[in-house]
């Protein structure tokens, strides 16, 4: 078998006397969704932002590709994240420029990765709009105008256009309605599909989480206490947390 | 001789020694903001506190002083800030670029080329570029550090899906040396060319902002742009209603209240040389 894409060992984080992330181990190979489920304040959150570089561990190690990430400083993880990476915010407002239309959001990537060529960055622009299903027609107005469905496919648009090949995304569907986040994850499985994305998702949602992923981690006081392939621990769960993770899932 | 009771150029010696340091260090980082410790000058924030103090620090005995505002030579700031260099440092002043050894600007660049026995320093209002893209220094400051400029890029394909065309016509972004994204201080996009390869030192001071950069002779400066929309220079297609001149920037000025206008070269040594020419030719 192949290497994995990202590899986590070891990381342990504190927030004063609360411990966010103790001694987590994690692995993403290419083209694999892995869904990190737990309650508020369990660590999914702070794991995601660890591995992506986004805040530093107290210790542990995290790789990519072969390369140290907490090793390459401040300007290889941004480079990263430019370029084989991408962040989804739970908020479209912390991964959109609200000022800024549509298109120019979708091409800020493809620019700062040294596209120079505007009908060209137009052009991609209108294709991943209307990948994402927004009418091209409304490439140049700007996101607050646009509903909080349309601004979380238009995030993804933004973070998919240069073609990462690791994406995090941070409970994408919160906040929008029951039709709109089936819609939304409909879409979010297709692209993954399509573009063959690695893609770590954080979650409290169970049933996006058997919808989307490959595997599953369970987290509980930043302890990974479950993992495995999603059907085996969403159907046989064997830590009695996970037990009750799976059996509050109100069902319609 | 300058004025008894002031120090030679106002400020006093080891402030003007702070100041060549961080003029030292801008030139060795064309580009570069580098931040210095501004003084209190006796002229309010937004006339030239910057230009003054970094002509100050530069300024020997022997060297012969202009000043321009928007290319004038007679407008209140240029002559205010003329006389208190000829009172507290004595120096020559003139109002021809050809004759001036240092030039302290506000909003332009002589139309007259440069040498390199000259020096042009920018009054500057808001030295960073992307402070109205990025409101947070120290963000910007960590986007220069790992010269990630995608925003830049990103604000002129605002302005060519808004207006059809980069719409930018003063302060026009630039790049030097291939490395640091530049304000080159509220000069028209006219005036961007003229940076390119300049033989003359020039030095760029914002005294609010307490920012000193520079770009050093015969150094590399780009306006930003995309290849399909291309950089343009953009000027007033009329000629110079006294001198003639269809090659010079040009200042629109309205004559009466009648709709009459007329466009008259804003560099107005440049307009006076050329009229004495033809006058002297006819």
């Amino acid at each position: 078998m192949s290497l994995p894409l990202l590899s986590a060992r070891d990381l342990d984080l504190r927030f004063g006397r609360v411990v966010a992330l103790d001694r987590v181990a994690v692995d993403i190979w290419p083209g694999e969704v892995v869904a990190i489920v737990g309650e508020s304040g369990s660590g999914k959150t702070s794991l995601l932002r660890v591995l992506s570089g986004l805040m530093l561990p107290d210790s542990g190690r995290v790789l990519y590709d072969g390369q140290d990430v907490l090793g390459m400083g401040e300007a290889g993880r941004r480079r990263l994240m430019r370029t084989d990476w991408g962040f989804v915010h739970q908020n479209p407002r912390d991964g959109l420029r609200m000022a800024v239309s549509a298109g120019g959001n979708i091409g800020e990537r493809l620019m700062a990765t040294g596209a120079r060529h505007y009908g060209n960055i137009r052009g991609a622009a209108a294709d991943w709009l209307a990948r994402v299903e927004i009418d091209p027609a409304r490439m140049d107005d700007p996101p607050r105008n646009f509903s909080g469905g349309m601004q979380q496919r238009l995030q993804i648009a933004r973070t998919l256009v240069t073609h990462p090949r690791l994406v995090f995304m941070d409970e994408p569907t919160g906040g929008l309605d029951v039709s709109v986040q089936a819609k939304l994850l409909d879409l979010i499985r297709r692209l993954v599909a399509d573009l063959g994305l690695a893609v770590m998702i954080v979650t409290h949602d169970i049933a996006a989480a058997r919808l989307l992923a490959h595997r599953v981690l369970v987290m509980r006081e930043g302890v990974v206490v479950e993992e495995g392939i999603t059907d085996r621990v969403l159907d046989d769960p064997q830590h009695p947390y996970t037990q009750l993770l799976v059996a509050s899932v109100l069902a319609a | 001789m300058h004025e008894p009771g002031y120090n030679f150029a106002y400020l006093d010696e080891s402030t003007k020694r702070m100041i060549r340091r961080a003029i030292l260090k801008a030139v060795a980082i064309p580009g570069h903001q580098v931040p210095f410790g501004a003084r209190e000058m006796p002229l309010p924030y937004g006339w030239g506190t910057g230009g003054i103090q970094v002509t100050a620090a530069v300024i020997g005995p022997t060297d012969v002083l202009k000043v321009i505002d928007q290319g004038a030579d007679d407008t209140t700031n240029a002559v205010s800030i003329r006389r208190f260099f000829a009172r507290t440092a004595g120096v020559a002043t003139t109002e021809r670029t050809a004759d001036a050894t240092i030039i302290q600007t506000r909003h332009r660049i002589p139309e007259r080329p440069l040498t390199e026995d000259q020096i042009l320093v920018y009054q500057v209002p808001i030295p960073e570029p992307l402070s109205r893209l990025e409101p947070r220094i120290a963000e910007t400051r960590r986007l220069h550090s790992m010269a990630d400029y995608g925003l830049m890029h990103v604000k002129l394909y605002e302005d060519i899906t808004k207006h059809g065309h980069i719409a930018t016509a003063y302060a026009y972004p630039v790049i030097v040396q291939s490395r640091y994204l530049m304000c080159p201080s509220p000069i028209p996009a006219f005036d961007n060319p003229k940076m390119h390869m300049m033989p003359a030192l020039q030095l760029f001071g914002a005294g609010r902002e307490k920012r000193i950069y520079a770009v050093p002779p015969w150094t590399e400066v780009r306006s930003l742009d995309f290849d399909d929309h291309p950089f343009r220079p953009i000027r007033a297609p009329h000629a110079c209603a006294l001198c003639g001149s269809t090659e010079s920037y040009l200042d629109e000025v309205i004559t009466d209240d009648q709709g009459g206008r007329m466009y008259v070269c804003s560099d107005t040594d440049y307009c006076n040389e050329r009229q004495a020419l033809a006058g002297g030719a006819t």
